[in-house]
């Protein structure tokens, strides 16, 4: 690993290890009742005695953070296709996706959840819908940002619409297509523990949001926090997996990813 | 002249655009197989847009423009021997100087060892095949116009329309490049008409320069330079090459003084 690299690593770890020392000695030196604030040793403690109740939470958070970001994209990008397809379709349906993005999830779940048989298909679906609105606009700007003079080449040598597409277009949106992804990567995992805050425990298989509510119903505060510390690092991970996924696909090339020399 | 032996024939075409703006009068032109055309004048002439109307990327909106005797967006796929260079590089920032300069190649359906081997041929021209494995940000400026000259040349085209393409460079290199365009030129046999807004770069390299001017744009008189003179270093300091760039400035200023006059 480079001395940057290191350093990119190490600073951060840092800032998490002074943050939780103040936060062990607070609660040892005030004497801080663990069910108010339990110290980072407590949680950790629970975190291993409930693994097997939060290690199955989270596998099921987790599962629908991944199939809505799957569905967003799926979606997204064949939206994004339609609208650069035609300024027709772009400018009858645009607003209806600003729609999809400013109506609060929380006010339209119980909805969902009446109208979908499977919890669990009715929670990709909330957490898709909250996903999906980067994706669209990014992907179609990014299909509409084509070089004009690489545009005129293309021209000049009759290709075709989908040569176009395929070996132009497709790849001068790539860079902004991932700038959405790591968006939609966050707005998923929001998505998928807001919606099961919502849906409660209509759903078989409970998440850690459930568990949080129910750590909260029985005041089992360490509890709520390890639920809470596992979907922040969950939230960390997905941020690092979509950028190392971007800097597979770019790196090469894009100025976003490649280091100054 | 006979308008059917040209490799270019211009009839009276001009270009107004939708909102009224006159961007080029009534021009003709013809151009000879071989010859060496220089487009000359300021920005708002109609350089571009008369050179944009010959490569068929724009429609005249009166007026007639064949090349070989065909529309330009007529040009049956077997005889597209036509190559465009632009302003700036415009290589694909994803793919790799031999991917860029084969693109023509694959957008034609070439097969692909053909295609290798004349990537090859087209970067060895611009002295650029130990980076072909390069990707354009990787190369200075110069280096990325060469790898576009190679994309423009590796169809082998008989005409080559550039649009200012070494505009964005330092005159050392400018230079440089004008001497390898110059020995390609020869050795190839093509047709060159190049777009340029520096008075030395149009007499270093045209066998005849067409001074336009602006508001509106138009052609303002042809100078032809002679073409038995060697175009070395020599020539950049000859009194004769000052003599030609004094008769194009000459030109080029009593255009614009008449336009000034017009509208006082």
């Amino acid at each position: 690993m480079t001395r940057d690299g290191v350093q990119r690593l190490l600073l951060p770890l840092g800032v998490a290890l002074l943050l939780v020392g103040v936060w062990q000695w607070w609660v040892t030196a005030y004497d801080i009742p663990a069910f108010l604030v339990p110290s980072p040793l407590v949680v950790a403690q629970t975190l291993v005695k409930d693994w097997s109740l939060l290690g199955a939470a989270l596998a099921v958070t987790l599962k629908v953070t991944f199939l809505a970001l799957i569905c967003s994209v799926l979606l997204g990008v064949a939206i994004a296709f339609a609208f650069v397809q035609s300024k027709w379709i772009e400018t009858a349906f645009f607003p209806y996706a600003v729609l999809l993005q400013v109506t609060p999830i929380v006010a339209i779940a119980p909805l969902i959840i009446i109208w979908v048989q499977s919890p669990t298909a009715s929670l990709v679906i909330c957490a898709t819908l909250v996903a999906l609105f980067p994706i669209i606009a990014n992907t179609t700007l990014g299909l509409r940002s084509v070089n004009r003079g690489l545009q005129s080449l293309f021209k000049m040598n009759r290709a075709t619409r989908w040569q176009t597409l395929v070996r132009l277009r497709i790849p001068s949106a790539l860079p902004y297509f991932f700038g959405g992804l790591r968006i939609s990567s966050g707005l998923a995992l929001i998505g998928a523990v807001v919606a099961e805050f919502v849906v409660g425990t209509g759903g078989t298989g409970t998440g850690l949001a459930y568990q949080i509510l129910q750590a909260g119903y029985q005041l089992n505060i360490p509890r709520m926090f390890a639920a809470l510390v596992l979907i922040t690092l969950t939230g960390v991970v997905l941020f690092a997996l979509m950028g190392a996924l971007s800097k597979w696909a770019l790196g090469s090339w894009h100025e976003s990813e490649t280091t100054v020399s | 002249m006979n308008s059917e032996a040209s490799a270019v024939a211009v009839q009276s075409a001009e270009k107004t655009y939708a909102n009224g703006t006159r961007a080029l009068l009534p021009v003709s032109l013809n151009v000879q197989q071989g010859e060496f055309v220089t487009l000359l004048g300021p920005s708002g002439c109609g350089k571009s847009t008369l050179l944009n109307m010959v490569a068929g990327l724009l429609a005249p909106s009166a007026g007639r423009i064949s090349v070989w005797g065909e529309s330009p967006n007529a040009l049956s796929h077997a005889k597209q021997r036509m190559s465009f260079v632009f302003q700036e590089a415009t290589l694909m920032p994803w793919a790799r100087v031999a991917a860029n300069v084969r693109l023509p190649l694959d957008l034609q359906g070439v097969n692909r060892p053909e295609a290798d081997q004349r990537v090859i041929d087209a970067l060895k021209l611009v002295g650029l095949e130990k980076f072909s494995d390069a990707y354009p940000r990787e190369l200075s400026g110069g280096m990325q116009m060469r790898a576009s000259i190679a994309r423009s040349l590796v169809t082998d085209p008989s005409l080559l329309l550039m649009d200012e393409p070494f505009g964005a460079l330092d005159e050392i290199t400018r230079n440089r490049l004008d001497d390898e365009l110059l020995t390609l030129w020869r050795s190839k046999g093509l047709t060159v008409i190049f777009v340029t807004h520096s008075i030395h770069e149009a007499v270093y390299l045209s066998s005849r320069v067409v001074v336009m001017a602006a508001r509106p744009g138009r052609v303002v008189e042809e100078v032809m330079i002679e073409p038995t003179i060697p175009r070395d270093d020599a020539f950049r300091v000859s009194t004769e090459f000052a003599g030609y760039a004094k008769r194009l400035q000459d030109s080029l200023l009593r255009a614009s003084v008449s336009v000034d006059e017009a509208l006082a």
